[in-house]
């Protein structure tokens, strides 16, 4: 991907909550780049701050959270201090969103066409009857049959996977450049997972925009991305090409993500996990996130690891990265 | 819908037979009228006389098949005191009692819908809990004591509105209405605010709770992250889900307004059914006790009906699962 367009530059991005207990740092220091046309999987347990990051980025962080340091530059213009009105025209627009659950992101009580038509006018002054076609043109492009009839209906009326796919066609309404997906396939069957997963990744080369796809599962991002950032405790500790990071993990909790996704080799065996918890975000101690479970941990790690970039393409924050290892 | 409608019907009907049962057993048995409608110096012979005409002598079981008999012809007998028939002196006394409780449902939605959904928005603003602690006020006041007050402060000290009555009325179709004219609008204005002030208070808790709710769902953070702008998100995706319990609970309460206006038609001298059914209790009448409990056992089963039908438009799964049934 190197030298194409970057639609997305995130650099140094910091969002914390202000909560009476302390302050949570959700998102500590991320950075990462998007190239245009490009899927970057975002890859982390609950709580590591993948969601948080997405938020971020499209300027939805509820309170007491907000973004307190850095930049998020989309198509040349940085995000972080936009007014209310211009992030709007934004959302939606040239950055859509797909959320988790399909079951609680369409309103209940409104018509998929109602939803669908409003996403459309909210940034285009058309005819109502120009959004509708807009509407129905995109549920046959995510693969819904007889799109006219279901425009009628209500979420209700849609299985998990159909849920999906509609907004999954509210998010390509408006063509944008990025699409921000976060875990779009977890509450979902497996077999509709693939087909989500495979529709998603054509709409995105059809349509040329770029993806982020934050998921907690390492088989659904190694199918679709191109690159892998892998994140821990707020920050990314690993960043490369899905090939490298899936063939050859540096950081130890990648190497340990890897490690524990069952596999024809280890029927029988017990799985392997890594050891310990998720540390809690609230006044987390300074230095290396990971090192209470991690096994190469020593004193060094008492103090905050830097991104280095030890190999072309990759970005690592570990004082003892497992380098040029075959697996 | 049609079955699903036809179905609720058959199920009122079963609502109002029993509540007749009940509703007549329950006035045979409180005080015997006989007593309070005879001159004191009759003979026996005329007791017995009066006894008979009123059809007393008769077994309750009697009584009640020649009650139901009439009441299926429109007919819930004559008043004792006015010698009139009970359904119409009620009737000559519900749009006055209507038009109060009208006046009060739509100024506690009015006013209780934004009030609540701002408080809901914003809920550590000074403003919001100034809102929330004034419906807690609006809860535990007893009304008849607002009223006197009202009365106190701006009928005697301001002497801005008129303290009892209905003022002048004109004809609207047949009925009566006080607020078209000047002088009814002034004598309806402090018994509406009177009666609202619990409702009020209530559609206001209601609107806040279902806002602090909703607005945490994912819907409407996904309907933000559309690009829709606040004003959509709240008056279309927030304000239509949170109408759903507000609708059910006003519906409901609306039938109590009504019926139960009795304390403020009492405290502001309103001309209404309430009044009436208090000055029937006193004196034992019992056909227009029964025929009052009779009109509002159907003004609840009716009411109950609309807020089946509305709630249904309001949120269409439960249309799903009506036709499904």
């Amino acid at each position: 991907m190197a030298g194409g367009e970057t639609t997305l530059a995130v650099e140094g991005l910091k969002t914390h909550f202000f909560t009476k207990a302390g302050v949570v740092k959700a998102v500590d220091g991320v950075s990462f780049e998007v190239a245009k046309g490009e899927i970057m999987g975002l890859v982390g347990e609950s709580g590591s701050g993948k969601t948080v990051t997405g938020f971020s980025i499209i300027g939805l962080v509820d309170p007491p959270g907000r973004v307190v340091e850095g930049r998020v530059i989309h198509d040349g213009r940085d995000l972080v201090g936009l007014d209310d009105e211009q992030m709007r025209s934004l959302r939606g627009n040239r950055i859509a969103m797909i959320f988790q659950d399909p079951m609680m992101t369409l309103n209940p009580v409104l018509r998929i066409e109602t939803q669908m038509v409003e996403a459309v006018l909210a940034h285009n002054a058309v005819p109502a009857e120009q959004a509708r076609d807009a509407a129905r043109d995109a549920l046959g492009q995510v693969g819904i049959p007889s799109p006219d009839e279901r425009l009628r209906a209500y979420p209700h009326q849609f299985s998990g996977g159909m849920r999906q796919r509609v907004a999954i066609a509210i998010a390509l309404l408006n063509r944008p450049s990025l699409i921000i997906a976060d875990e779009p396939t977890t509450a979902l069957d497996v077999t509709i997972q693939g087909q989500i997963l495979y529709e998603a990744q054509k709409l995105c080369r059809e349509t040329g925009a770029s993806m982020i796809w934050i998921t907690h599962d390492l088989a659904v991002v190694a199918g679709i991305a191109d690159r892998i950032s892998v994140m821990y405790a707020g920050r990314i500790v690993e960043q490369g090409t899905t090939a490298d990071i899936i063939d050859q993990p540096a950081h130890p909790y990648t190497r340990g993500l890897i490690g524990s996704v069952p596999s024809r080799n280890t029927r029988g065996d017990r799985l392997f996990q890594i050891p310990g918890m998720t540390p809690s975000l609230l006044n987390l101690a300074p230095g290396c996130a990971f090192r209470e479970r991690c096994s190469v941990a020593d004193d060094a790690c008492l103090a905050e690891p830097e991104p280095s970039r030890p190999l072309p393409g990759r970005v690592l924050r570990c004082h003892h990265p497992v380098l040029d290892t075959a697996q | 819908m049609t079955v699903f409608i036809i179905r609720r019907l058959l199920q009122s009907a079963v609502v109002v037979a029993v509540m007749s049962l009940l509703v007549f057993v329950g006035v045979n048995v409180v005080g015997d009228p006989v007593d309070m409608l005879i001159n004191p110096e009759a003979d026996q012979a005329e007791i017995e006389r009066v006894i008979r005409d009123l059809g007393l002598d008769r077994p309750l079981h009697e009584q009640y098949g020649y009650f139901v008999v009439n009441a299926l012809q429109g007919d819930l007998g004559d008043s004792f005191i006015f010698g009139q028939p009970a359904l119409q002196l009620i009737i000559e006394r519900m749009p006055a009692t209507f038009e109060l409780a009208i006046a009060a449902l739509l100024l506690a939605v009015v006013l209780g819908i934004p009030l609540g959904v701002l408080a809901g928005l914003r809920p550590d603003a000074g403003w919001s809990r100034t809102i929330m602690a004034g419906s807690i006020l609006g809860f535990s006041l007893p009304s008849f004591w607002v009223g006197i007050m009202m009365i106190m402060l701006f009928a005697v000290m301001l002497g801005w509105l008129p303290s009892t009555g209905r003022g002048d009325t004109v004809p609207v179709l047949g009925v009566e209405v006080s607020f078209l004219t000047r002088d009814g609008l002034s004598h309806l204005l402090l018994p509406a605010i009177n009666l609202s002030l619990f409702k009020l208070s209530l559609v206001i808790r209601l609107a806040r709770a279902g806002t602090r709710e909703v607005i945490h769902q994912d819907y409407i953070k996904f309907a933000r992250a559309k690009g829709l702008s606040e004003t959509r998100v709240v008056l279309v995706h927030l304000l239509k889900n949170i109408m759903i319990p507000v609708v059910t609970v006003l519906g409901l309460e609306f039938g109590g307004l009504v019926a139960f206006s009795v304390v403020t038609e009492s405290v502001f001298a309103w001309p209404g059914m309430g009044k009436l059914i208090i000055d029937s209790l006193h004196e034992l009448d019992r056909p227009v006790v029964v025929a009052y409990l009779m009109i509002v056992v159907l003004m609840f089963v009716i009411i109950n009906l609309v807020v089946d039908i509305v709630y249904s438009i309001l949120d269409p799964r439960v249309r799903l699962q009506d036709t499904k049934a």
